[in-house]
């Protein structure tokens, strides 16, 4: 039989790689945008982003000079697809209506003619900005605290639910870092911005990412009455085996929809779908080869106490 | 086979043909759209609802902008928010959304417009029109310069006693005496002048306002009577005769939508809590069309790639799954138009993604099954114990879901985002479908094929997958 739970510090040593991987992503971030570990988009700290569609080619330059003109110093003007497309994405600071209306005139006169029907503008006060961030925070620590709580609940006639609870939550957290990591490393590569989606995708992965846990926990806990004399970890690496075409199943077929999605589906939920997908990924990773080790090292020097004192 | 899973296949293919029955079809016979008796009667039908991010539109977000330290009067929020829709209805545009959101805001939301900063304004402005009396000493010239300046006046409205005394004292020769204000008005609406067809906006006092009127009128012939709108002077017309019956218009260069846009905010009077944009959004409509039309592809692609997967993989039970996830597909469809269910980008996202995390619950099943016929359990118990003992997984799984979704939901208010709304309850509703025909749906199919052919299967193993 393969001996899975025996490979955990190879598992643990890539589980560290990946996690000081993600943290330098973070901390390059950091430098490069004031301080933002997370390029932050409009909607948690105010500004506009405009989504402009023009008739023909256009110049960038032409396009910053007229937001400077009407006293926005310091847009920053993206193409967005391709050359052709004629599609440009400005952010710059908080805009009021007659604001907006100002620019887009100035763009039709100055720039070129601005197709409003495939255009999209969006502006967010300051205040509010910093008010959603603060809800944003409490959503992700209720989320963390709800599934703690529920796998504490599902496990309770296992002996030492807690232990099942607390390793969930390391895997949710490495999960976590790690697809923070690499939405760090997309602002800093692609410009990606985290935005109310990032926040929903971010919750979504922290659902979805007891879900093997529960699974293989699930099959620990039926496995330990039926197979009395043997050790912890080979019940363990029995219950990973058994379940681990399940896991892999499932997640492929996650997964065809959302490559599905990055491949054929609009422009501006990539980055919610791709966040969503390194979050499963890296889930499976972090529930079979961090949560099911862990606990599994967590048991046996528990075993190991109790034989010596045994012995003595 | 058991009288029971007779029945239930049968109930389940009844199922099945209303289900495609009701999505599929694009007009619904009256009767059928009257029984949906929870949706708004005037709007019953069974139509898919978009939201903004795709069928275009804007959302406006509004706060009240109290002075610090004044008390918000819940009372005042709800007339505003009447107010803001009656502007808004005044339009004439469909479906636009008008709620108060947490005890401050007001959200508005009008699909398919197409000119999102005239819509601002009528929404936000208050109009104060106010009929003024020149100060005797200042001259035509002077006021003309005043209306073509665009200068703002000071009026006595609104000011009480004391302030009178002081203004007056401070700045006598320019202080414009209101005689009556837009809060008497009985009606306003757009017209155009017989002679020069030039759009101007008419306007009827209520009774009592119209006495009055007509006795300034007839006490002041051959004098000037401002119309001043927001503390701007829009005409100054001489009183050539008394005006008994209440009724004036205002001229001035207006276009037919800036008119309109002033008769509303007449009618419609001033907002009790001044509102102040916190953020507005304006999607183009075609960029919505573009989303819906790729979401559909991907859709398309995905939902393949998933059943070809199940059947290759599973076989025979991979079938049974496919079938089960065909209805899963037309009751979630079904679903967001019987409640309705407002379909945004992240939440077709979010369905899509439910019907890739849809067959867990039957892998799940499925891999248990096996197990269970490697031990050399029969067809049919081994069918029957890999439901019975995968319940637990998929129950637990799926409650970790649906509280994840509700955290979303409840959350998704304080983002002002119906985006993140919409995701969470695709999400919700496939994941409880899902209960249903992963289970309910798979196990009387399996049932069904192993209790017809259930021999055949046993010496072909192959068509399981083992």
């Amino acid at each position: 039989m393969l001996n899975f739970v025996q490979r955990r510090r190879l598992f643990f040593t890539i589980a560290g790689i990946l996690i000081a991987l993600s943290f330098v992503a973070l901390v390059v971030s950091a430098i490069l945008f004031e301080g933002q570990a997370l390029r932050i988009s409009i909607d948690f700290k105010g500004g506009t982003l405009f989504i402009l569609h023009f008739t023909e080619p256009v110049e960038e330059s032409a396009i910053r000079e007229v937001f400077v003109e009407n006293g926005h110093i310091s847009p920053i003007v993206q193409r967005l697809g391709a050359a052709d497309d004629n599609s440009w994405q400005v952010r710059t600071r908080f805009a009021d209506t007659e604001e907006v209306q100002r620019i887009l005139d100035g763009l039709d006169a100055q720039v070129g003619a601005v197709d409003r029907a495939l255009s999209n503008w969006n502006t967010v006060e300051p205040t509010v900005g910093a008010e959603v961030a603060q809800q944003a925070a409490l959503a992700v620590f209720v989320a963390a605290l709800a599934v703690l709580t529920f796998i504490w609940y599902s496990f309770r006639k296992v002996p030492h639910p807690f232990r099942y609870g607390v390793v969930s939550i390391v895997a949710m957290l490495v999960n976590v870092t790690i697809t923070l990591g690499f939405f760090a490393l997309m602002g800093i590569l692609q410009g990606w911005e985290a935005d109310a989606l990032f926040l929903t995708a971010v919750l979504t992965v922290i659902g979805f990412s007891v879900q093997d846990v529960i699974v293989v926990f699930d099959r620990i806990r039926e496995n330990i009455p039926r197979h009395r004399g043997e050790s912890f970890e080979m019940i363990v690496n029995r219950s990973v085996l058994e379940t681990v075409h399940r896991s892999l199943a499932t997640q492929l077929n996650a997964m065809f929809v959302m490559i599905a999605i990055l491949l054929f589906g609009g422009t501006t939920i990539k980055p919610f779908i791709a966040v969503m997908l390194v979050g499963m990924l890296s889930e499976t990773f972090t529930s079979l080869c961090v949560a099911v080790p862990l606990l599994v090292v967590w048991e046996e020097r528990d075993h190991r106490h109790s034989l010596a004192r045994a012995a003595a | 086979m058991e009288r029971r899973t007779i029945i239930s296949f049968v109930l389940i293919l009844l199922l099945t043909a209303m289900a495609i029955y009701g999505v599929v079809s694009q007009q619904h016979p009256a009767w059928l759209t009257n029984l949906l008796f929870w949706q708004p009667e005037a709007s019953r039908n069974l139509d898919f609802q978009l939201g903004l991010d795709l069928q275009g539109g804007l959302q406006v977000l509004m706060v009240a902008d109290l002075p610090a330290g004044q008390a918000l009067d819940s009372q005042a929020m709800e007339t505003a928010r009447r107010i803001v829709e009656k502007r808004v209805n005044a339009l004439g545009l469909t479906e636009p959304v008008v709620q108060i959101q947490g005890t401050e805001r007001i959200v508005v939301e009008i699909p398919g417009i197409e000119n999102p900063a005239q819509a601002v304004d009528t929404i936000r402005e208050t109009a104060l029109l106010e009929f003024v009396e020149p100060p005797s000493n200042v001259s035509l010239e002077m006021i003309y310069m005043l209306q073509t300046t665009q200068t703002p006046i000071s009026t006595t409205y609104g000011l009480t006693a004391e302030q009178l005394q002081a203004q007056s004292a401070l700045t006598e020769t320019m202080l414009f005496k209101t005689v009556m204000t837009g809060a008497d008005l009985a009606n306003a609406f757009v017209t155009r002048e017989s002679q020069t067809s030039q759009p101007v906006v008419a306007i009827e006092f209520q009774s009592g306002a119209a006495d009055l009127f007509s006795e300034y009128t007839s006490s002041h012939l051959g004098k000037n009577l401002c119309i001043v709108l927001d503390k701007l002077i829009i005409s100054c017309p001489r009183i050539d005769s008394a005006i008994p019956n209440g009724k004036a218009t205002i001229q001035g260069s207006f276009t037919y939508e800036t008119a309109n846009q002033l008769a509303v905010q007449l009618q419609y009077g001033a907002l009790p809590i001044p509102l102040k944009i916190e953020s507005y959004k304006a999607i183009g409509p075609s960029l919505g069309a573009i989303s819906v039309e790729k979401s559909v592809r991907a859709g398309i692609v995905g939902l393949a790639v998933v059943f070809l997967f199940m059947l290759i993989y599973y076989r025979l039970n991979g079938l049974a799954a496919d079938l089960a996830l065909g209805l899963y597909v037309v009751l979630n469809l079904l679903l967001y138009k019987l409640v309705p269910v407002t379909l945004t980008l992240p939440g077709i996202a979010g369905f899509l993604l439910s019907v890739g995390m849809a067959v867990d619950a039957n892998i799940l099943v499925f891999e248990r099954m096996k197990e269970e016929l490697r031990h050399g359990r029969s067809l049919l118990r081994a069918a029957e114990a890999g439901f019975s003992r995968a319940w637990t997984s998929v129950r637990d799984s799926n409650i970790a879901t649906l509280l994840t979704c509700a955290i979303l939901f409840i959350f998704g208010d304080a983002f002002a985002a119906s985006l993140v709304k919409g995701f969470a309850i695709t999400l919700a509703v496939g994941t409880i479908i899902n209960l249903f025909t992963a289970l309910v749906v798979t196990r009387t199919l399996i049932r069904v094929a192993f209790g017809s052919f259930g021999n055949w299967v046993q010496k072909h193993s192959w068509v399981l997958g083992l």
